[in-house]
């Protein structure tokens, strides 16, 4: 977790008080303490399958969650992503359905499939982002906008009718294997590899940091505070239509009403259970991940002994706030 | 208490804004028009069918956006107020078979003690209101779900609970007696008393305030209680309406209210509202739903029920695009 870490220069504490290492160790020990428990309780927990089907559950939700940690970085917030996972969801197999326009060829079809809603997401995200920046509206209503019309849009595109397909080439990017692995969840580590890598090594990471920190500031040290900020929420909207692909390609059907229901309010759980601060300035990309990983953990580890589904949903509420108040005690620390 | 209102009164920025009342009038006026513009076009639009229906099955929304603008207000935000509503209509519909008057208590009962909860962990554990009532709302629906089993559960048509959703008091519909009497008590507290000007004072600056001797936490404690009691009172109506309680309603009622709670000139960042607009901006964002109906009764477009999201979602674009174009203009 320490890796990912990253502050608006912030002076390391000389030693480490006990508040601050459950904040900066906590998830990581719920993690490793759930997996063990897991070890003993749960039956057939080591094998393969648990595995992949615990990392495929989560596959999409770490994604969106990567994007609404940079956004959150800045301060922001977009609770459009569940809305645009539904437009991409809707979009792909009109593509290579062909129900848009003929396809001369199938494997342009798909192609133009796996493309098209991304460039579509990213630029419903570019208007978040425009709302944000050009009239200073605050991001929850920005993102509402289209949290209410996105769906909407993604239900006239399909008259709300369920999509069922099957198409191999475009399913690959969830139903298929790169070296044995899963190709969801190898383009969920891309992901987040490569954010963790943005925000800990390149000057726009230090910016969107930067920006969350104190905005004014940042301006006034030059820092485009305005591109970055469209930035992150353009990578959010794409991320979320990468998601929206991979959940359509996993069902083998697209159902506008449903594709990306609650996942913005399932990223931000991530996000908080994972150790970025609400308030911006910070980005703990493997953080997310852990925090993903935790939410998912939990939710297995009861519904593997038998405990409602409904039940695990309480404890959820109970694990984000006991993550954020932790975190908040060792900030004031 | 009066010398409290009166250092208040002296403060300059609790003066009205005369640009965010303009934008107040104009989404009056918008009701109106919309209004007119129905009663010219579409023959049915004023009959008291459809005044009726509209105004029984909206009492919900407009309860819900009224307990938000109350915290948004503040500064804060509710994002539990679905979850809250479901879980009061499951405790509602359990409890109806003993007596109308056990549905209903066990439903507020319900809607308190959630929204109790949110101002306990708000003030108390100091957690930001949009993570705390996020909480909030996934154990409302987990506990609505373990209490009803994972189905709606049918409340009981002997006890006359269901009165309180379908029932007609003077010709007018029940839920919007209730609504009424709400928005009347809320307006009454904001606009003549106190409590208002403490509310829209932390709004402006939870420190400054707390700095004044104004008892911020108790302020805040009754404001998430009374959003939790308002949306508790909506799963009645819930339950009561349409004769279940259903423990997965409510889906997205948070971000309607909060758009209502927009279009209504209340701005997000607290210090500013008023409980009139609130009632106009909830009606409106419901007027077009309604509009969008007859429209498609008259059958020169044919737009399906879909689109009411993307047209809402356009409405409320335009609102708060007029907004930030009204805060520009302002002089500072």
């Amino acid at each position: 977790m320490s890796t990912a870490e990253t502050s608006t220069p912030a002076p390391r504490a000389p030693r480490l008080g006990s508040v601050r290492w459950i904040s900066r160790y906590g998830t990581l020990v719920a993690f490793l303490a759930l997996i063990a428990f897991n070890v003993f309780v749960t039956p057939n927990f080591l094998s393969w399958q648990t595995l992949s089907l615990n990392l495929t559950q989560v596959a999409a939700i770490v994604i969106v969650a990567t994007g609404m940690t940079l956004v959150i970085a800045t301060g922001g917030i977009d609770l459009s992503v569940g809305s645009l996972m539904a437009i991409a969801g809707a979009l792909a197999p009109m593509i290579f359905l062909g129900s848009i326009l003929p396809m001369p060829s199938p494997a342009l079809g798909v192609a133009l499939a796996l493309v098209a809603p991304v460039v579509a997401a990213a630029a419903l995200g570019w208007f978040n982002g425009m709302l944000i920046t050009r009239y200073r509206i605050q991001p929850i209503v920005a993102t509402l906008v289209l949290f209410i019309a996105g769906r909407g849009i993604a239900q006239v595109l399909t008259n709300g009718n369920l999509q069922v397909f099957r198409n191999e080439a475009f399913q690959f990017i969830a139903l298929g294997r790169i070296f044995g692995i899963p190709t969801q969840v190898a383009i969920m580590a891309l992901v987040v590899g490569l954010a963790a890598f943005v925000i800990r090594r390149t000057g726009l990471g230090r910016q969107i940091i930067a920006v969350g920190g104190n905005e004014q500031a940042a301006r006034l040290a030059g820092i485009p505070s305005v591109r970055v900020k469209r930035l992150v929420y353009v990578i959010s909207g794409a991320l979320a239509g990468v998601a929206g692909l991979i959940v359509v390609a996993r069902n083998s059907a697209s159902d506008a009403n449903l594709v990306g229901l609650g996942m913005e309010l399932d990223a931000i759980a991530a996000v908080a259970v994972g150790g970025t601060l609400l308030t911006g300035g910070r980005a703990n990309v493997l953080g997310t991940l852990l925090g993903a990983l935790v939410i998912q953990l939990v939710r297995y580890t009861l519904l593997a002994n038998g405990v409602p589904d409904a039940a695990a949903l309480v404890v959820k509420a109970a694990l984000i706030i006991a993550a954020v108040y932790i975190q908040q005690q060792a900030e004031r620390a | 208490m009066t010398d409290l209102a009166s250092r208040l009164a002296a403060l300059g920025p609790l003066a009205p804004r005369s640009n965010i009342d303009l934008a107040r009038l104009g989404v009056v006026a918008a009701l109106i028009l919309l209004i007119v513009f129905g009663a010219l076009r579409y023959d049915n639009f004023l009959s008291s069918y459809n005044a009726l229906s509209f105004l029984r099955y909206n009492s919900m929304f407009a309860l819900i956006a009224l307990g938000m603008a109350l915290v948004i207000m503040t500064g804060g935000i509710d994002l539990s107020v679905g979850g809250t509503a479901a879980l009061a209509s499951v405790v509602a519909a359990l409890f109806s078979p003993y007596h109308w008057a056990a549905g209903l208590l066990g439903g507020l009962a319900a809607g308190l003690a959630v929204g109790v909860l949110n101002g306990a962990v708000i003030t108390r554990l100091r957690i930001q209101p949009f993570i705390g009532t996020l909480a909030a709302m996934l154990a409302a629906y987990g506990t609505a779900l373990l209490l009803a089993g994972n189905q709606s559960v049918s409340v009981s048509y002997d006890s006359g609970f269901t009165e309180i959703g379908q029932g007609d008091f003077l010709g007018f519909p029940v839920p919007a007696w209730i609504a009424l009497a709400a928005y009347v008590a809320g307006w009454v507290a904001l606009e003549r008393h106190p409590v208002g000007r403490r509310v829209l004072a932390i709004g402006d600056g939870e420190v400054t305030a707390a700095l004044m001797g104004l008892k911020v936490e108790r302020t805040l404690m009754g404001v998430y209680a009374a959003s939790g009691l308002l949306a508790g009172l909506a799963g009645v109506i819930l339950a009561s309406q349409f004769g279940a309680g259903q423990p997965t309603e409510g889906v997205g009622w948070e971000l309607f209210a909060i758009a209502s709670v927009v279009v209504g000139g209340t701005l997000l960042t607290g210090g500013v509202g008023s409980i009139g607009a609130t009632l106009a901006g909830a009606l409106l964002l419901a007027m077009v739903f309604n509009i969008l109906n007859f429209e498609n009764g008259l059958g020169w477009i044919s737009l399906s029920a879909y689109w009411q999201s993307v047209i809402r979602g356009l409405f409320l674009l335009a609102v708060i695009i007029l907004q930030a174009k009204i805060a520009e203009s302002r002089p500072r």
